[in-house]
């Protein structure tokens, strides 16, 4: 155990693709605001998405690059209007964002050796909270403390209200954490898995690895639908509060 | 059997590690701060990226498209209309012109049939005024011919009366005798 544990410590480590390292050590009054190998992905993530939306043409007949781009806008456009309506048109610009950032960063972690920026939890959780405060604000700036209400909904009895409106409170505050571990617990799942199946494939050899191959294909065609879906998954439940905020419909 | 050590160790391995490095690298709080900040300085970074430049460039694009498309389908609505238009125009013409040559050939018609008419009559008053000059002509002839057969019986009957009887009979008696026979 320990040999293996020498010999091939770092490479079957699962958790190992997680770490955090600092590429620049910045410190500025105190506050650890170091160059990481996550900032730098972020990074990464900002250029690709900026370069898969501004280079290329923007022509009236569109070229497959644009076609990315117009899909996407379409897409989180349609889906905002099926939720929110006309009157979210506001926070499409963050909606969209906060989808590609998500989705770039999913995709992006899918590269070998890359890092993905959203198997963090407090990148998540930040987002998320981002997300909760937001719709939570523009509740209160639309419907003043009307939007209490939305704790008590229409048309239960009396009886039952204190309950409800226990249960509404606590699932309301629930929310940031849901939406966060979410997808935190999808990107690490999903990467650790691959990671310990490639462990297998090493340690099966050329006669038994192939199984844990093919299961590590298939897993990372899975992987890519899951970054997907994580991704749009946020991007909906963020239209689902903003809708609440804004239209209350309850 | 030589893999077999190998992949307990790796199973074993997989899930212990976790714990004896710390937990999972996510939990370790001295790295929140870096990363928070790295979020909100990338994030931020996008989102201006997106609303200054990605956006208004797709979505002028598309805008500009669905105009275009908009633009082209009121070029066609109106293009159909005057084609309708013009259909029309050429029916109204096409109708006018017919109502036109019926109203010329029923004119010729009735120009014809009344030259026809008037021919007619022309041709029957011809040959009515024929008929009644050869009416007269064949009554003339008649009247002459009986005027001829009286003289030619009067002369006879005078010839045969003398000669059977030797009595002179003056020509007017006979002539009388003939007219009354003849009756």
């Amino acid at each position: 155990m320990a040999a293996q544990n020498g010999e091939g410590g770092l490479a079957l480590d699962p958790m190992h693709q997680f770490e955090i390292k600092r590429l620049f050590p910045i410190n500025i009054g105190g506050i650890d605001a170091s160059f990481t190998n996550a900032s730098l992905w972020m990074v990464i993530v900002v250029l690709a998405v900026s370069a898969l939306l501004l280079t290329g043409s923007s022509k009236l007949i569109p070229g497959r690059l644009q076609s990315v781009g117009e899909l996407a806008y379409e897409f989180i456009a349609n889906m905002m209007r099926d939720i929110v309506g006309e009157s979210g048109r506001v926070f499409f610009p963050f909606v969209f964002t906060l989808f590609m950032f998500i989705l770039a960063a999913n995709m992006l972690g899918m590269i070998p050796y890359s890092f993905t920026v959203t198997s963090h939890i407090i990148v998540t959780l930040a987002l998320a909270l981002v997300v909760f405060i937001g719709a939570t604000v523009v509740g209160f700036i639309k419907h003043g403390v009307g939007y209490l209400k939305l704790f008590v909904p229409h048309g239960v009895p009396a009886a039952m209200l204190p309950l409800i409106t226990v249960i509404e409170v606590i699932s309301y505050f629930s929310r940031p954490i849901s939406l966060s571990v979410r997808l935190f617990a999808n990107m690490m799942a999903g990467h650790t898995m691959l990671k310990v199946f490639a462990g297998f494939v090493v340690a099966m050899g050329v006669l038994g690895g192939w199984i844990p191959l093919a299961m590590m294909v298939a897993l990372t065609g899975l992987e890519i639908l899951v970054a997907f879906l994580q991704a749009y998954v946020f991007a909906v439940l963020t239209c689902i509060y903003l809708n609440d905020a804004i239209n209350m419909h309850h | 059997m030589r893999w077999v050590t190998p992949l307990a160790g790796a199973v074993m391995f997989a899930t212990p590690a976790v714990a004896s490095e710390g937990g999972m690298p996510q939990l370790d709080p001295s790295a929140f701060m870096p990363q928070l900040i790295w979020l909100a300085i990338t994030f931020i970074a996008l989102y201006f990226i997106m609303t200054k430049l990605a956006l208004p460039r797709i979505g002028g694009a598309i805008e500009q498209r669905r105009s275009k498309i908009a633009d082209d389908l009121d070029a066609a609505q109106n293009l159909k209309h005057e084609t309708e238009k013009a259909i029309a125009a050429y029916e109204a013409a096409l109708a006018d012109a017919r109502a036109k040559a019926h109203a010329i050939a029923q004119e010729t018609r009735d120009a014809l049939s009344a030259e026809v008419e008037a021919e007619r009559v022309k041709t029957e008053a011809d040959l009515a005024e024929k008929l009644a000059g050869a009416e007269k002509t064949i009554n003339d002839s008649k009247a002459k011919a009986l005027g001829e057969v009286q003289a030619v019986a009067t002369s006879l009957a005078g010839h045969i009366v003398s000669e059977l009887t030797g009595v002179k009979v003056t020509r007017p008696e006979i002539s009388k005798a003939v007219s009354s026979l003849a009756k």
